[in-house]
C-alpha cells in the first residue's frame, strides 16, 4: 500500500467534471401527483386506520411530503379477515387462468403509471430518478407479468399434481426496493391463488399505495391485498397473528430471528430474506475497467441501500493498487446528489436514521485502523447524504468488514489465492450474494461452486429477473424470490409430495 | 456344550470411528419384551459437538463428490444392508413390541427390505436433483444465468423412536443424497439398528464424518444441535410435537432451515421430495453472454 500512495500524490486524471458541470436535468416532481394524504387499502376500499398518521419525508430535501393513514387496533384483525374471506369464497376457488389475467392486468398497469411510480418512488425513497425508471418499476411489472403466466401451472412448478395455495400471507417489505419489494412478495403469492396482506416500510409507504390504485383499477376483487402502512408494531402484529397462514418478511436479520423465534411451533410457513456482506471477489486476471464498473455498481447502486451489495471487495494482492486507484477515480466521477436529477449517480440515504447508523458504522473503521477515503463529491446541504466512502487496509475482524453498512461504503481487503478469497468471502454468517471478476472460465465456475450465496455475479454484479431466484444461504435467510423456487414458497405441495 | 455367544459393545459413530461416549455414559437397552439387550452409549453435549465438526469436516468433500459417486456409494450401503438382512431383521424384531411368532418376524423383515430399497430409491436421485430442482433462467437481458440446488450442509437429526431401522434410513438418506452430512440421534428405546446401521455404513465407502449416529436421549442432545451456531439445518422427525417449538426458537437463533413433518408420517409410503428439498439450497449464477454476432446474426 506504501507504494500506493505515492502514486496517489501524481494529480488524479482529469474528469467530466473538470471540463465543466452538467446542466441540471430535473424530471417533474408533478408527475408523481403527490397527494397530501394517503389511506390504508383495506377490503378493496382506501380508508383510515386506527393509528396516527406518520409523515413520510422526502430524503433528498428532508422535508415532508405526505401523511399516511398507519393501522391501529384492530386494523390487523380486520386484514387478516378481509384476506380470509376472499381467499376462501374467490381467489382460491377460482380457475388459474382467470386469476393469471388480473395479474396481466396489474403487470400493464404499472407499466403504464411507469413514469409517475417512478417520481414517486424517488421522491419518497431517495433513490436516483434513472433507477427507479430503469430498474425499480420495469422490474416490478416484470415480476407480476411472469407470475400471472405461472397461475394456471401449477401443477407443473414441480410440486406434485396437485399442489394447493397456503391461504393468508402475512408479508412485511423493506425500504430499498418499495414497489419492487411488493411486487416480488405479492404476485408468487396471488399466483399461487393466496390473499395478502402486506406491511410497508414507516419510511416509504406511497409507491404501494399507489399500487393499490393499480390494484383497484384491475378490478381485483376486495380483500385479495390488503396494505397496511404502519411501524414495526404493525409488522409484528402481522406476522404473529393467528389468522396467517404463511408468513414472508424481508428485512435484517435481527428481525429475521424475532419473527423466526416467534413463528417458533406454530407449523406456519415462513420465508425470510434477510442481509449480507457479499463478497466481490477480483482476480488479477479480470478485465480491470469491467470490474472498477461492477465493484461500483455493486456497492454504490441505491446508495449501498441493498441487502445484496457487494460491500467487501476482495482484490488480489499483485492487482490491488491499480484496481483501488482506478476505482477511487471513477467514484469521484460518480454525481451526487438531487434525486429528482436524471444525472444522478448517488441520490440520497433514506432516512435520517439510517444516515446516523451509517456515519456511526464508518467511524469504527476509522477507529479500528482502517484508512478511509471519500469521494471529494460535493454533498448538498440539506437532505440526507452520504459520499462513496472506501476503505482500505481492512483486517476481518474489523465491524466494517463484518457488519452490514447498508449505506455507500466499501471494505476492502486483499487476497493471495483463490483459495484465500474463498476462505474469506465465506467468513460471515451471511450467505447472499458474490461477485467473482476473472477471464478465465474455469475459475470463474469454480468461485461459483465454491462461494456459499445464493446469487453469484460473475463479471456482472446486481442483476435480477423475475426468472431467476434470490435469496440467502446461512443467516442471510431461508427460502426464494423469483423462479419456481420462488413461486414454492407460496405453494402447498402435493398431499403425496409433503413428506 | 453350548458355546457362549460373544457380546457386542454398542458405541456411537463419529468421524468414521466408533468412540465411548466421551461422558463414560451407557444406558440400558432391553429388547421388545422388557429383557436386558445390551448397553448403549448415552451421548453428551461434547459428543453431538465433536459429531458436528466431524461432519463439517466431512462436508467440502461429500459435497464435492461428483452425484454419481454419491450414488453408488448409497446404493453400496443397500447392497451391504442386503448382506445382513437377517441380522438387521433379528435386531428390528427383538426391539419390536410384539417380537415373537412368524408374523413379527415377517413385520420385521419387511421392514428391513423396505429400508433396503428406500436407500436404492435414493441412489438413483443424486444425479437427478439437480435438472429436477434447477434449471436455466431466461432472464430479460444478455445473461446466461441458471439456478442449481445446492446441500445446506450440517443438518442434526433426531431419527423417529419407532420404526427402528426404516425411520432412520428415511431420514438420513435424503440428506446425504444430495451432499448435506449428517448428525442423527437414534431412538432411544431402540437404537441397536443404528449402531449396527453405523457398520454398514463405515464399510459402504462412505467417506467418515459423513453420517455421525449418537445413541442417547434427542430431548438431551438436540437442543445443543439446536443452538450450535456450525449446524445448517434441522430435521425434527423424532422429536415429539410438544418438544419442538423450543428447539425451533433455538434454531432462529442463527436462521437454520428446519424441516418437521407430522409426527405421524408412515415410512413405507412412496417417499415423495419434501425430505429432499429440506435441505436445499438454491444457488443463481449470472454471466453476461456478451453480443457476439455469432449468437444469433447472420453474420457468421
Amino acid at each position: 500500500m506504501a507504494a500506493r500512495a505515492a502514486r496517489k500524490t501524481v494529480p488524479a486524471k482529469k474528469t467530466f467534471t473538470d471540463f465543466g458541470d452538467y446542466a441540471p436535468a430535473p424530471e417533474s416532481a408533478a408527475i408523481g401527483r403527490i397527494q397530501p394524504r394517503y389511506q390504508m387499502y383495506l377490503d378493496g376500499a382506501f380508508v383510515d386506520g386506527g393509528g396516527a398518521d406518520l409523515t413520510t419525508v422526502n430524503p433528498g430535501t428532508g422535508e415532508p411530503l405526505a401523511t399516511v393513514a398507519t393501522a391501529g387496533k384492530g386494523d390487523v384483525d380486520r386484514a387478516v379477515a378481509a384476506a380470509r374471506r376472499a381467499y376462501e369464497r374467490v381467489w382460491s376457488t377460482m380457475p388459474g387462468a382467470e386469476r393469471g389475467k388480473y395479474l396481466f392486468r396489474i403487470a400493464r398497469g404499472i407499466a403504464e403509471r411507469a413514469r409517475e411510480l417512478a417520481v414517486v418512488e424517488t421522491l419518497d425513497n431517495g433513490k436516483p430518478i434513472k433507477e427507479s425508471r430503469d430498474v425499480d418499476v420495469p422490474t416490478a411489472s416484470a415480476h407480476f407479468f411472469y407470475h400471472a403466466g405461472w397461475a394456471d401451472k401449477l401443477r407443473h412448478a414441480g410440486l406434485g399434481a396437485n399442489p394447493t395455495p397456503i391461504g393468508v400471507a402475512g408479508q412485511v417489505i423493506p425500504w430499498n426496493f418499495p414497489l419492487l419489494m411488493a411486487a416480488w412478495k405479492i404476485a408468487p403469492a396471488l399466483a399461487a391463488g393466496n390473499t395478502v396482506v402486506i406491511k410497508p416500510a414507516e419510511t416509504t409507504p406511497l409507491s404501494i399505495l399507489v399500487l393499490a390504485e393499480i390494484i383497484a383499477d384491475a378490478g381485483l376483487p376486495e380483500g385479495v391485498v390488503n396494505i397496511l402502512p404502519g411501524a414495526g408494531d404493525v409488522g409484528a402484529e402481522l406476522v404473529t397473528h393467528p389468522g396467517i397462514d404463511k408468513v414472508a418478511f424481508t428485512g435484517s436479520t435481527a428481525v429475521g430471528k424475532q419473527i423466526q423465534s416467534a413463528l417458533a411451533g406454530t407449523g406456519r410457513r415462513l420465508t425470510l430474506e434477510l442481509g449480507g456482506k457479499a463478497a466481490n471477489i477480483v482476480f488479477d486476471d479480470a478485465p480491470i475497467d469491467q470490474a472498477v464498473e461492477g465493484i461500483v455498481n455493486g456497492i454504490f447502486f441505491n446508495q449501498g441501500h441493498v441487502c445484496c451489495a457487494g460491500s467487501r471487495l476482495l482484490v488480489q494482492e499483485s492487482v490491488a493498487d491499480e484496481v483501488i486507484d482506478k476505482l477511487e477515480d471513477r467514484v469521484s466521477t460518480l454525481r451526487l446528489g438531487d434525486p429528482m436529477d436524471k444525472n444522478t449517480d448517488i441520490g440520497a440515504i433514506n432516512s435520517a436514521e439510517q444516515l446516523a447508523r451509517i456515519t456511526e458504522l464508518s467511524a469504527t473503521g476509522d477507529d479500528d485502523g482502517a484508512e478511509r477515503w471519500t469521494s471529494p463529491c460535493p454533498v448538498p446541504d440539506r437532505g440526507f447524504y452520504f459520499p462513496p466512502t472506501v476503505f482500505t487496509n481492512v483486517s476481518q475482524s474489523m465491524r466494517i468488514a463484518r457488519d452490514e453498512i447498508f449505506g455507500p461504503v466499501l471494505a476492502v481487503q486483499t487476497f493471495r489465492t483463490p483459495d484465500e478469497a474463498v476462505s474469506k468471502a465465506n467468513n460471515t454468517p451471511y450467505g447472499l450474494s458474490a461477485g467473482v471478476w476473472t477471464d478465465k472460465g474455469s475459475r470463474i465456475l469454480g468461485m461459483a461452486q465454491a462461494v456459499r450465496a445464493g446469487v453469484v455475479w460473475a463479471n456482472t454484479f446486481n442483476r435480477f429477473d423475475p426468472t431467476a431466484a434470490f435469496g440467502g444461504y446461512g443467516e442471510s435467510g431461508f427460502g426464494r424470490e423469483g423462479g419456481r423456487s420462488g413461486l414454492a414458497a407460496y405453494l402447498q405441495p402435493d398431499a403425496k409430495d409433503q413428506f | 456344550m453350548s458355546r457362549l455367544d460373544v457380546a457386542k459393545t454398542y458405541k456411537l459413530y463419529i468421524g468414521g470411528k466408533f468412540p465411548r461416549s466421551e461422558s463414560g455414559r451407557t444406558y440400558q437397552v432391553t429388547d421388545g419384551a422388557g429383557r436386558f439387550a445390551a448397553n448403549a452409549a448415552q451421548a453428551s453435549r461434547k459428543d453431538a459437538r465433536d459429531a458436528v465438526v466431524a461432519a463439517r469436516k466431512a462436508f467440502p468433500g461429500w459435497r464435492s463428490a461428483t452425484a454419481y459417486n454419491r450414488g453408488q456409494v448409497i446404493y453400496r450401503i443397500a447392497e451391504m444392508l442386503e448382506g445382513r438382512r437377517d441380522q438387521f431383521t433379528e435386531l428390528v424384531r427383538a426391539g419390536n413390541t410384539s417380537s415373537t411368532g412368524q408374523r413379527a418376524v415377517a413385520k420385521a423383515h419387511r421392514e428391513v427390505d423396505a429400508a433396503i430399497d428406500l436407500l436404492v430409491h435414493y441412489a438413483g436421485w443424486t444425479d437427478k436433483v439437480a435438472a429436477v430442482f434447477g434449471g436455466a433462467n431466461p432472464v430479460a437481458g444478455p445473461y446466461f444465468s441458471f439456478t442449481t440446488p445446492e446441500p445446506t450442509g450440517v443438518v442434526g437429526a433426531a431419527a423417529p423412536q419407532q420404526d427402528a431401522l426404516l425411520g432412520l434410513v428415511s431420514v438420513i438418506a435424503p440428506i446425504i443424497t444430495s451432499g448435506n452430512t449428517a448428525v442423527v440421534v437414534a431412538s432411544q428405546d431402540r437404537p441397536l439398528p443404528a449402531v449396527t446401521l453405523a457398520e454398514v455404513l463405515a464399510t459402504s465407502d462412505l467417506p467418515g464424518g459423513v453420517v455421525n449416529l449418537l445413541t442417547g436421549s434427542a430431548a438431551e442432545v438436540m437442543p445443543h444441535l439446536a443452538a450450535h451456531g456450525d449446524v445448517n439445518a434441522l430435521d425434527l422427525t423424532g422429536v415429539a410435537g410438544d418438544q419442538r417449538a423450543e428447539l425451533e426458537r433455538a434454531a432462529a437463533g442463527t436462521v437454520k432451515r428446519v424441516f418437521a413433518p407430522p409426527p405421524d408420517v408412515t415410512f413405507s409410503a412412496d417417499p415423495g421430495t419434501a425430505r429432499l428439498r429440506a435441505f436445499l439450497e438454491q444457488k443463481t449464477v449470472w454471466h453476461p453472454t456478451g453480443a457476439l454476432s455469432l449468437a444469433g446474426g447472420g453474420s457468421y
